[in-house]
């Protein structure tokens, strides 16, 4: 067991470690960062002298190594455009990340468990077709459009909810709906999957022969279980729905992390992004290390595996 | 000419051209290939097609909206945008935009996906591992992060648009085929093929890659829609297809400073043709997958 935890934390740490690499080359490649800070028709000086304080001049493997060095101190460096440290910036806009994504994950949960659990006990009936076609939706709108519809329905023409911005709850509810919406779509097909599964299985059969009501059985017996593989997948979708909320944000002025990191990158704000794709990256590497272990601990075979 | 009695027949697999049988018209969902089609014709002869120029507009005609509003006119018959260019006429080109995009894009994924695949899955050792590790790295990125990035350093164009999205998205395909390819290259023809002195080459052009090219087809017609969507996004980005270009990305991104005001047009319109058109390539998808490709209906 032990070992096993060290093999898949090694891979971990050898994947964040090309992870840090990759992105470090990736975002110098996307130009010179002092070409924007300056005014048009800056001299060489001026520029050198800025390429100076970032500490651009130095050879690429020397920036890399002073990078990973601070990084190892746990500092992320300066952003170039904020002048502030990228932890601190990262951290302001965490909780309004956090608190966008738990609320569409809460969005999809209650769209897609009801809708899966109902597509299941009626399969192959109409509930069933209507939830494909739900499904089949949830992946061919982009959220994008989503969120401009909804601000047409509910600002414009209601005059319901503010149209962008934070601070008050009202302002959560259409972001956090166009982002759960994609997702609701991928619960939906998952909690009718696994609840096909577990309404054939022995147990299922027995509750049934002993008799029980039909709605007993799947609420008490079935549901509890079919729930299992639907949670592990929400624990999964809540971090990349951190990380990938960058164009909902867009569409609502959020300020999350996805907006930070889109700036730094039109910016070329080299540590903001360094930081922010590492943050992101360690995350899904962490949960996934997570899931892995508790299953090891859960199902010996796993662990005998390779 | 008949057979001896005791000989035992075994059932003759089915040919080619029963097979090709198996796939009859009436199965085909005829409403999304028909939408399917219908863009690809509007896309094809856009310049007859379109009233007007979709770049040029008038100025004195900005904000015009749609024919059966009041302020609208049967010259403009979905209305005009900020600059005053008609909205259909955007809406034709843009569907040559999106439909050269996507399929484009997701042949070079597909080029790119099946060689790694194939080279990954048959010759195993060191290149499965290099391949391998460099398609975790990549998916440790969200796709479209990843492909904000390449925006970011090619620059905005059409063409590379269709690199990046095929860049971003060739994973996908490498996993899948190479999984394919590990239980192929285990099969008896393959291993005949050893046997009569093949290379390596000739095997997995002449025999592995005749075997996966349905799969590749069913994870292409699958991922269209993807690909549709992530173009649509890096124009609504702004780094995506370049204006004055027709987008249907692009035109939401526009759209968005009359939405304020109730200019509904402007978001409406391009986001139905996006939606149509992934909505069609997922129900076309779907059913290939379940027709063509029995191991792929777990996906």
């Amino acid at each position: 067991m032990t070992r096993y935890i060290t093999r898949r934390a090694a891979y971990c740490a050898l994947s964040l470690l090309l992870l840090s690499l990759t992105i470090f080359f990736f975002v110098r490649v996307t130009g010179d960062p002092a070409a924007l800070l300056v005014e048009p028709g800056a001299s060489a000086a001026d520029i050198a002298a800025i390429h100076h304080r970032f500490g651009l001049d130095q050879p690429l493997w020397v920036q890399y190594g002073l990078f990973m060095w601070s990084l190892a101190h746990g500092d992320l460096g300066q952003s170039f455009y904020y002048q502030t440290p990228v932890i601190d910036l990262y951290l302001s806009r965490l909780p309004n990340s956090l608190m966008l994504a738990g609320v569409a994950m809460v969005f999809s949960l209650l769209i897609g468990i009801p809708s899966g659990i109902l597509a299941a006990v009626r399969v192959g009936r109409f509930w069933d077709s209507a939830g494909k076609v739900f499904a089949l939706l949830g992946l061919s709108l982009p959220s994008f459009w989503v969120g401009l519809v909804l601000i047409l329905l509910f600002s414009v023409y209601l005059h319901w909810l503010p149209s962008s911005g934070a601070g008050t709850p009202l302002h959560l509810i259409m972001p956090a709906f166009a982002l759960g919406w994609y997702f609701a779509a991928a619960h939906m097909r998952l909690t009718r999957s696994s609840m096909l599964d577990v309404l054939g299985s022995e147990y299922i059969k027995l509750a049934r022969l002993k008799g029980l009501p039909e709605a007993l059985v799947i609420t008490k017996h079935a549901f509890k279980n079919a729930l299992i593989p639907v949670l592990t997948l929400a624990g999964i979708n809540l971090v990349i729905m951190v990380n990938v909320a960058v164009v909902v944000e867009t569409v609502f002025a959020w300020p999350g992390i996805g907006r930070l990191l889109y700036e730094g990158i039109t910016f070329r704000d080299f540590p903001v992004v360094q930081g922010v794709v590492l943050l992101g990256g360690a995350m899904i590497v962490v949960v996934n290390l997570a899931i892995d272990i508790l299953y090891a601990v859960i199902d010996p075979r796993i662990r005998l595996e390779r | 000419m008949s057979a001896p009695a005791d000989v035992i027949t075994l059932p003759s697999p089915p040919s080619r051209a029963a097979r090709r049988r198996a796939i009859r018209l009436g199965d085909i969902p005829i409403v999304p290939a028909a939408i399917l089609i219908i863009i690809a014709l509007v896309a094809i002869f856009a310049d007859q097609l379109a009233p007007h120029d979709p770049e040029v507009g008038k100025l004195t005609a900005r904000f015009k909206p749609p024919f059966w509003q009041s302020g609208g006119s049967t010259q403009y018959l979905l209305g005009t945008d900020q600059l005053g260019r008609d909205v259909l006429s955007r809406l034709i080109f843009g569907a040559r935009v999106s439909m050269v995009v996507g399929i484009m894009a997701v042949i070079v994924a597909g080029v790119i996906g099946t060689a790694l695949g194939i080279l990954s899955g048959y010759l195993r050792g060191w290149v499965d591992q290099v391949i391998m590790r460099i398609t975790d790295t990549w998916l440790a990125l969200p796709a479209l992060t990843f492909a904000i990035f390449l925006a970011a350093i090619v620059g905005p164009s059409m063409w590379n648009i269709v690199i990046i999205l095929g860049v971003t998205y060739w994973t996908r395909y490498a996993r899948v085929i190479r999984g394919e390819v590990l239980s192929l290259r285990e099969r008896e023809f393959v291993q005949l093929a050893v046997v009569a002195g093949c290379s390596k080459w000739t095997i997995m052009a002449r025999h592995i890659l005749p075997n996966v090219i349905n799969s590749a087809t069913v994870l292409g017609s699958l991922m269209l829609g993807v690909v549709i969507i992530t173009e649509a996004t890096l124009s609504f980005l702004g780094v995506g297809v370049p204006p004055p270009q027709p987008a249907w990305g692009l035109m939401l991104s526009d759209g968005k400073q009359g939405l304020m005001v109730g200019y509904w047009w402007l978001t409406v319109f391009p986001g139905c043709c996006i939606m149509l058109m992934v909505l069609s390539a997922n129900l076309l998808g779907d059913w290939l997958r379940v027709k063509l490709d029995p191991q792929l209906r777990q996906l």
